[in-house]
């Protein structure tokens, strides 16, 4: 018997580092109830690359797991807040998660 | 002869330059600034338990008003060179703020050359750090709400109290400013068991850190001819006039040669860690490849390589 699974959007945003804890403050605010954060060695599209190799120049990966509802909200806030100025990414896959009261 | 850390740098420039896959892993970065910047405060730190505090008062207020006055004499001349209002804002804050990596080499410079200097330095660029940021934070709000700054507002309006805590509570500031308290509480025999650890290894691991640096600043000294010769003009021009004013104010405050030396060193540079970050929060419309490329792909080596012995050289002539 397969174990019961929930389903929830993973919302993946690529960012400069220096916005980190404004990115998640600004996600929790919205509903988001966790999140994970990993740094990236480098970063590259048609407006430059981003090596990492010193502080100003870190990139970020947050993820976080959330209804489809909180993760636009997130996602519009973020776009509207700082896409004209800073390196952002953004997207949505759907996953499946158990103990979805966590998300 | 360059003191033998410039080269470490120029090795780094030139592997970055020749397109070498070197690279030094980020935690390795990050562990010897931690190092670096503690090492100083320490160092700072100790020397002042020898002293009484309240004679250093005048040397700490003439360092937080160079540093705090800096972006404001810069704003007009930046906005005279045709830079955008948040460019010139940006670039002001980061020449007001200093460099720990060059008052580090500048201090090894003075000791190859036999040159004494107040050992109590290191206050001096713990004091100067933040007043630069301050004003670059506030430069921008005044413009903005004159109307100066220019093209477009920023989506995201970060509130003040929060910019002036990463101005001031920045890593650099709480490390440098930490291990001035610590080395003055402690004092000399208390941080004694320390010395194999933050005095002796110094100058080896600011080696390792200025090879870093200078693959980061070989990366910048490609893009310099993107922006144009006004950017090669303020990296080169701002530097060793800000140097005399700095030379003055160590002057005046009857410093030795070596003190008067390092405010000028200290004047005419650039920070390049903290001040690119609280810009980048405070200015986001400001471009921000431009004040680094100024900062680290033209002052910074100008600095090291040609500008500490002419900072020098000022010292003595000014302390003649």
């Amino acid at each position: 018997m397969s174990l019961p699974k929930h389903p929830k959007t993973l919302l993946t945003v690529v960012t400069e580092a220096l916005l980190e804890r404004a990115v998640v403050r600004l996600a929790r605010e919205r509903g988001a109830q966790n999140w994970l954060v990993t740094e990236v060695l480098t970063a590259g599209s048609q407006d430059g690359v981003r090596e990492g190799g010193w502080t100003a120049e870190r990139t970020v990966k947050i993820q976080l797991i959330c209804e489809p509802e909180v993760a636009d909200s997130i996602a519009q806030a973020l776009m509207t807040g700082y896409s004209a100025n800073y390196s952002l990414a953004i997207w949505f896959d759907t996953v499946s998660v158990l103990r979805p009261e966590r998300y | 002869m360059l003191d033998v850390v410039v080269l470490f740098f120029l090795l780094g420039v030139a592997a970055r330059l020749f397109k070498s896959d070197l690279r030094l892993p980020e935690s390795l970065y990050d562990t010897v600034s931690i190092y670096l910047l503690l090492a100083i405060g320490l160092k700072g730190g100790i020397e002042l338990s020898r002293q009484p505090l309240a004679a250093l008062a005048p040397q700490v207020l003439a360092c937080m008003l160079l540093s705090f006055g800096t972006p404001f004499l810069l704003y007009p001349l930046l906005r005279a060179l045709k830079l955008g209002g948040a460019d010139a804002a940006s670039l002001g804050a980061h020449y007001g703020s200093v460099s720990v990596v060059t008052f580090a080499v500048a201090t090894a410079e003075l000791a190859r050359a036999g040159i004494t200097f107040e050992s109590h330095a290191a206050l001096w660029v713990a004091v100067m750090e933040a007043p630069g940021l301050v004003a670059g934070v506030l430069l921008v709000r005044l413009a903005r709400s004159a109307g100066t700054l220019g093209a477009g507002l920023p989506q995201q309006r970060e509130p003040l109290s929060d910019l002036l805590r990463e101005a001031l509570f920045s890593k650099s500031i709480l490390l440098l400013g930490g291990g001035l308290l610590i080395g003055a509480v402690a004092g000399v025999e208390g941080a004694r068991p320390l010395e194999p650890v933050f005095m002796a290894p110094f100058k080896g691991v600011l080696a390792l850190f200025l090879l870093e640096l200078g693959l980061v600043a070989g990366a910048r000294i490609g893009e310099v001819r993107r922006f144009g010769p006004a950017l090669l003009l303020i990296g080169l021009a701002v530097p060793p006039v800000l140097a005399v004013l700095g030379g003055l104010v160590g002057r005046l405050l009857g410093l030795s040669t070596g003190g008067i030396s390092l405010m000028a060193t200290l004047a005419s540079s650039a920070s390049y860690i903290a001040a690119p970050t609280a810009m980048r929060i405070a200015v986001p419309e400001a471009n921000f490849a431009l004040s680094i490329t100024a900062v680290l792909g033209i002052t910074f080596p100008f600095n090291i390589v040609v500008g500490i012995p002419l900072y020098i050289a000022l010292a003595r002539h000014l302390n003649a």
